[in-house]
Formats: structure tokens, C-alpha cells, sequence
């Protein structure tokens, strides 16, 4: 047993338990600071292991401090600012709550320094996000929550047992370290399996878009950072290279590109473009190299502000108007002309163009693949890097805010800047972005092995500037190929959503003319003997068990009454309350002890 | 607003602005085919030493990319919005 050590989870988590204390004019103060002093936190963290804890037979150690996780939980811990800046003007406590609760989860698991932390952790992040999307309040949003909790449980249970499989091959030690990823075992497949699923690697990534494109405004802004960079940090940790992730993560890379050519929804289109980049960053982890690792690293950090700003663009735009298809938008620069300057620095920073951010860590990896001479990685790799330019730089700014006007007039009239506070989450975002692209050594010094890697050479700026501007030539002449058709596409998620119910129709079908026939030989020979029982049955039926069960029922109808008066709002809130709650009552119980 | 301004101008200007653009391009080409200019010891392979390899595979990646991913959506994976409704 350790001192007692603060955890940035549990600053976090206190927090969002407070906040429906906090008065209402405190509140926004209160959720602007409650984020800086978790983000001061994070960098005060001593390196070393921290929090160690016996929990019956295993030693959990909740802070496990290293230059790999300090990378990662430091921008978690900005991200959570910058976001809750962001969603500074949503007065529903439950959003923040859930928010918060969902970047604590993701703390605590790249703080976990065993497989059960990082497992507590990583299902709290999956129970958490949910609400985000929940939260919508749609008439579809229910369902796709639903799709993709399910999906996340799935995951969930792929770790857990392998986790349980790792305990017994390795007789109880569970420290979250690299496995041996040249002969691994089935327990390695399944925690690969667990990770993989929520980096979001085909064929297991469908519930991304679909869930990044329904979840609030503010919520998709806390979806697309958090939690595919966790499983990125997780398969550095536990599968640095592994060599199938070389063509995993470059298939990601252009899968996502492919998508989001046909992408008619701007969010669903950044979704798409989450999975494209992440792929470069799983390529990263596969390859191993101390360069390639720095560069999974770095290409994480860079990717959780650009992309965070690029969904706060679209999101603003989503929060004014109410729409987010570029088949009901078009023209709007003349309404949100920063949203789109904001944005446009977004969409440069993930097209790596020289000076943002995304030129001096999407390079490292690249550039990786081509030392170890891994030629097609390093040429397909690029070739995403166009598409993304296409897309993001490109496609996102020009159907939005130029083009043809295709909004309808109610559109046009709702559309404006939006909220104070929005537009400067996007300017901190922004500065950010071309900070790091123009200062690289703050992002190399925090990374996990030591640099010698100079982004600005002659060759590797006119490459760049040649690649992405002669992509801008052929967006423009195939513009017309681009403009938005009202569709959307099938994915991967098909197989659940219509075998879902070609499942539930054979139920109905087959199955049941089945269980009729049955029925029918059964009533034809139904013998007396069965009846005689079902009467005496019966009798014992209605005087014994009815009366116990009257009993029991007028019980629980008392106290349901007395719940129902407990109970304030929508059952999603109050579950979402319980939730945090059990959380901070857990690790608060574990930690003080 | 200035930066409305700045955008209106541009969109007035268009054909002056993508003449001007075709122009820097055309110097961005050159420019790297010139070894006093643009180093290329940090070249992976040798076909990226040929003049303007770059900007042949950005263009032509693009328009790839466009075409075979509109033929692959038209294929059937695009369908009607209201697809997955019951």
C-alpha cells in the first residue's frame, strides 16, 4: 500500500459530482477551472508508479507515470478544457457530467499500470460516452446509442477475456506491459481484439461515424479525441511492433479516404477521416521503430487538436443552422466567415501542410515507413495524405461555406457566428495547431524516445507543397464529380443493422410455423394425465403462490412509489448519475483506503 | 467584416487569383527540379528524383481517388437516405 495519490480522474470525476451543487451563476466558472486544475495536475505528475493498491489477489497500480503516458494524458487533460470551453453554453448539467466522467475513463486507463485498471477504465469510458450521443435526443438517437454500446460491450468482453486468459498463462501478474507480439498467444489476440475495436481498425470500426455523427455538437468533440487515442496509446503500450498492424493501419488509412468521397454529412465525413488518420498512427505502432513510435505519438497529439477543431467547426455550424449535410448548406461564408477561417486551419493541420501541426508528425511516420524501406507503406501512405487534403482541406470548407447556395431560407436566416464561447474554443484550438507547426520541439521534447527528426528540410517542404497543391488542381477540375448527393452509404455496420432483422424475420418465419407444428401434435396427442397435473397445479397455483406473490408485489409497489418521488428527470439522466457516482465512490474507496 | 472583404475580393478577382496560382505553382515545379534549391539527398527512392514526381502524384492520386471511389460507391454501396428505415 502507497501514499495516497491524487489521481487526475478522481479531480475530474469530484467535479462532475459537484456540478449540479454549483450555483448557477458559478457554474461556468466552475467548469472552466475544474478542467485546469486537472490539466495542472497532469503535469505535475512525478514519474514512477503511484497509487499501488491490493485488490484480492492482484496489486492494481492506478498511476503509472512514464514519458508514454505522460504524452498522452497531458493533451487528454487540454482536450478536456478546450471541449468543455467549447460546450461552455450548454446549460444541461447531465452533458458535462458525462463528458467529464468519459475523459476521466480515459485517465484512468492511460495512468493504468495493469490490465484490470486499464479494463475499469476503459468500460467507464464506453458507459459515459454513450450519453453523449443519447443526448441528441432525436428520434434516432436511442438506436444508434444503443448499436454502439453493444458494439463496445463486445469489445469489452474480447479484453476482458483475455485478460482473464494473460492472469492464468502468467500465473496472476496482470502489469500492462508490451506483449510478445512475435508468438502471440490467444489471451494477446483477444486484448488485440479489445484495442483494435476501439481504434475503430476495419472490419470493427462502423460504429464510428455513425455514432460521431449523431452525438451532440458539443459531445462529437469529446468522441473524436478521446476514444480511439486511448486504444492508440494502449497498442503502443501492449503491441509496439506487431507487424500485422503495418497493413491494418494503412488499409484504415485509405478505407476512410475511399468514404469519405461518398460522404453526404460533414461530421460523418470527419468520422471517416478519424479512422483514415488513426491509421496512420496504428502503421506507426506496427512499424516499432523509436521513430515510429514518436511519430504514433506525436501524430496522436496534433490529431486530437486539429480534429477536435475541425468538429467544433462543423458543429458550430450544425448548433446555428441545424444542419450538417452539404446538401442543405452551401455559401455560408458570408455568415460564419471565422467558424470557416477556424476550420480551414483545421483542415490544413490534418492535410500536413508546412507550418501546422500536422506536417511535423504525420511525417515521422512516413518517413519511418521509408527508413526501413518499407517502399509501398510510405507511397499508400501518401496517397491518403492527398485524399485528406481533398477532403478536409478542401471538400469540408468549400461545400460548406462557398459553392452553390443549397440551403433553404430558414437555414440561411439561423445562420451566424455562434456563442462567444464556441469561437474561442476554435481560436485556442487554432493557435495550438500553428504552434506546433511552427515550434515542433514543444511537441518532440514531451514525446517518449529522444528526436533527431528535422521536419523542415528543403525536400520533405517542397514535396509536401507539390503533393497537396496539385491535388487542390484535381479537386477543382472533378468538382462537379464532388457535388453532395443526398445518400448515404452502407458500411460494415449492415451486417448488424439488416442481419439484425433478417435474424428477427426468420425468427418470425420459419421458426415459428415450426414451433406451431409442434404445438399442433402436441395438442393432438395432448393426454389426460398432463391435464389432471395442470388442474391440480393450478389449484396450487391461485392459493399459494398467487397470494405470496400479491404479497411481494404490494411491497415493491410501495417502493416504487417512494422511488418515483426520488426520481427528477429522464431515466438516461438518472442513470447517467448513478454512474458517476458509483465511479467516483469506487475509486475513491480504492485510492483512500 | 474585414475577412468577408478579403474573401469577396478573392471571389471578384477569380480569374486573376487562379491565373496567379497557376503561375506560383508552375514556380513551385521548377523550383524543385533545381539542386541548388531543393536538396534532394533526402529522396526514399530514385523516381522521386525525376522533376515535378510529386506534383504527378498528387494530381493523379486525386483524380484516382475520385473517380474509383464514386465508381465503387455508385456500385451500391450509396443508397437512399431513408435505406435503413423500417
Amino acid at each position: 500500500m502507497s501514499e495516497f495519490w491524487l489521481h487526475p480522474s478522481l479531480l475530474l470525476l469530484a467535479g462532475a459530482a459537484l456540478l449540479p451543487l454549483v450555483p448557477r451563476p458559478a457554474k461556468k466558472a466552475w467548469l472552466l477551472i475544474v478542467p485546469m486544475l486537472v490539466f495542472a495536475r497532469t503535469t505535475m505528475l512525478e514519474p514512477g508508479n503511484h497509487g499501488a493498491v491490493r485488490f484480492l489477489d492482484w496489486t492494481l497500480v492506478f498511476g503509472r507515470v512514464d514519458g508514454l503516458s505522460q504524452v498522452f494524458g497531458y493533451i487528454m487533460a487540454l482536450m478536456c478544457g478546450v471541449g468543455t470551453l467549447y460546450g461552455l453554453h450548454v446549460r444541461d448539467d447531465s452533458e458535462h457530467i458525462a463528458a467529464w466522467t468519459y475523459v476521466a475513463g480515459s485517465l484512468g486507463a492511460i495512468y493504468a499500470g495493469d490490465y484490470l485498471t486499464l479494463f475499469l477504465f476503459w468500460e467507464l469510458m464506453a458507459l459515459s460516452s454513450v450519453f453523449l450521443v443519447w443526448f441528441r435526443r432525436r428520434a434516432g438517437s436511442n438506436a444508434v446509442g444503443l448499436r454502439y454500446f453493444l458494439v463496445h460491450m463486445a469489445g469489452g468482453v474480447s479484453l476482458l477475456a483475455g485478460i482473464v486468459l494473460l492472469g492464468q498463462a502468467t500465473g496472476g501478474d496482470l502489469s500492462f506491459v508490451r506483449l510478445d507480439v512475435e508468438h502471440p498467444t490467444p489471451a494477446a489476440w483477444l486484448i488485440l481484439g479489445g484495442f483494435l475495436l476501439n481504434a475503430a481498425v476495419p472490419p470493427l470500426h462502423a460504429w464510428l461515424p455513425e455514432a460521431y455523427g449523431e452525438a451532440t455538437p458539443n459531445g462529437s468533440v469529446f468522441l473524436c479525441a478521446f476514444t480511439t487515442k486511448t486504444a492508440v496509446y494502449a497498442l503502443c503500450r501492449g503491441f509496439a511492433g506487431m507487424e500485422i498492424l503495418v497493413p491494418l493501419g494503412v488499409a484504415m488509412a485509405l478505407y476512410g479516404v475511399v468514404y469519405a468521397v461518398l460522404e453526404n454529412d460533414c461530421r460523418r465525413l470527419l468520422a471517416y477521416h478519424i479512422i483514415s488518420q488513426v491509421g496512420y498512427m496504428v502503421a506507426g505502432v506496427g512499424i516499432g521503430t523509436q521513430l515510429a513510435i514518436n511519430g504514433a505519438c506525436a501524430h496522436a497529439f496534433a490529431h486530437i487538436l486539429y480534429k477536435g477543431l475541425l468538429f467544433m467547426g462543423c458543429g458550430a455550424v450544425l448548433h446555428m443552422t441545424g444542419r450538417s449535410k452539404f446538401s442543405e448548406l452551401g455559401g455560408l461564408y458570408r455568415k460564419m466567415p471565422w467558424t470557416f477561417l477556424f476550420t480551414l486551419v483545421g483542415g490544413l493541420s490534418i492535410s500536413a501542410f508546412p507550418l501546422f501541426s500536422g506536417f511535423v508528425s504525420k511525417s515521422m511516420i512516413v518517413a519511418a515507413g521509408f527508413e526501413e524501406h518499407r517502399l509501398g507503406v510510405g507511397y499508400l501512405l501518401m496517397l491518403a495524405s492527398v485524399g485528406t487534403f481533398l477532403h478536409t482541406g478542401l471538400k469540408v470548407p468549400y461545400f460548406i461555406w462557398f459553392g452553390e447556395k443549397r440551403c433553404s431560407d430558414e437555414t440561411w436566416q439561423r445562420a451566424s457566428e455562434p456563442p462567444w464561447n464556441m469561437g474561442a474554443a476554435m481560436a485556442v484550438a487554432s493557435v495550438l495547431c500553428i504552434y506546433i507547426g511552427c515550434r515542433p520541439g514543444w511537441l518532440y521534447g514531451m514525446l517518449p524516445n529522444p528526436v533527431e527528426y528535422h521536419p523542415y528540410t528543403s525536400y520533405h517542404v517542397s514535396e509536401t507543397l507539390l503533393v497537396l497543391l496539385f491535388t487542390a488542381v484535381g479537386f477543382f477540375l472533378l468538382i462537379k464529380k464532388l457535388a453532395p448527393e443526398a445518400t448515404i452509404s452502407v458500411d460494415l455496420d449492415w451486417f448488424y443493422r439488416k442481419g439484425g432483422r433478417l435474424f428477427l424475420r426468420a425468427v418470425k418465419g420459419p421458426l415459428q410455423a415450426l414451433d406451431d407444428v409442434v404445438g399442433r401434435f402436441y395438442r393432438a396427442g395432448g393426454l389426460g394425465s398432463v391435464r389432471g397435473t395442470a388442474r391440480g397445479v393450478a389449484w396450487f397455483d391461485g392459493r399459494v403462490i398467487d397470494a405470496m406473490v400479491d404479497g411481494v408485489g404490494g411491497v415493491v409497489r410501495g417502493l416504487g412509489g417512494w422511488l418515483r418521488g426520488l426520481q427528477r428527470g429522464s431515466v438516461q439522466e438518472s442513470l447517467l448519475l448513478a454512474l458517476g457516482a458509483g465511479a467516483l465512490v469506487l475509486l475513491g474507496f480504492v485510492l483512500l483506503r | 467584416m474585414r475577412l468577408v472583404r478579403v474573401i469577396d475580393w478573392i471571389l471578384a478577382h477569380r480569374v486573376g487569383v487562379t491565373r496567379a496560382c497557376g503561375l506560383l505553382l508552375g514556380v513551385l515545379v521548377v523550383l524543385d527540379a533545381l539542386p541548388g534549391v531543393v536538396d534532394k539527398e533526402h529522396a526514399h527512392t530514385a523516381v522521386e528524383k525525376l522533376p515535378g514526381f510529386w506534383a504527378v502524384f498528387g494530381f493523379l492520386g486525386c483524380i484516382v481517388l475520385i473517380l474509383a471511389s464514386k465508381a465503387f460507391g455508385h456500385a451500391g454501396i450509396m443508397k437512399r437516405e431513408d435505406y435503413y428505415d423500417e
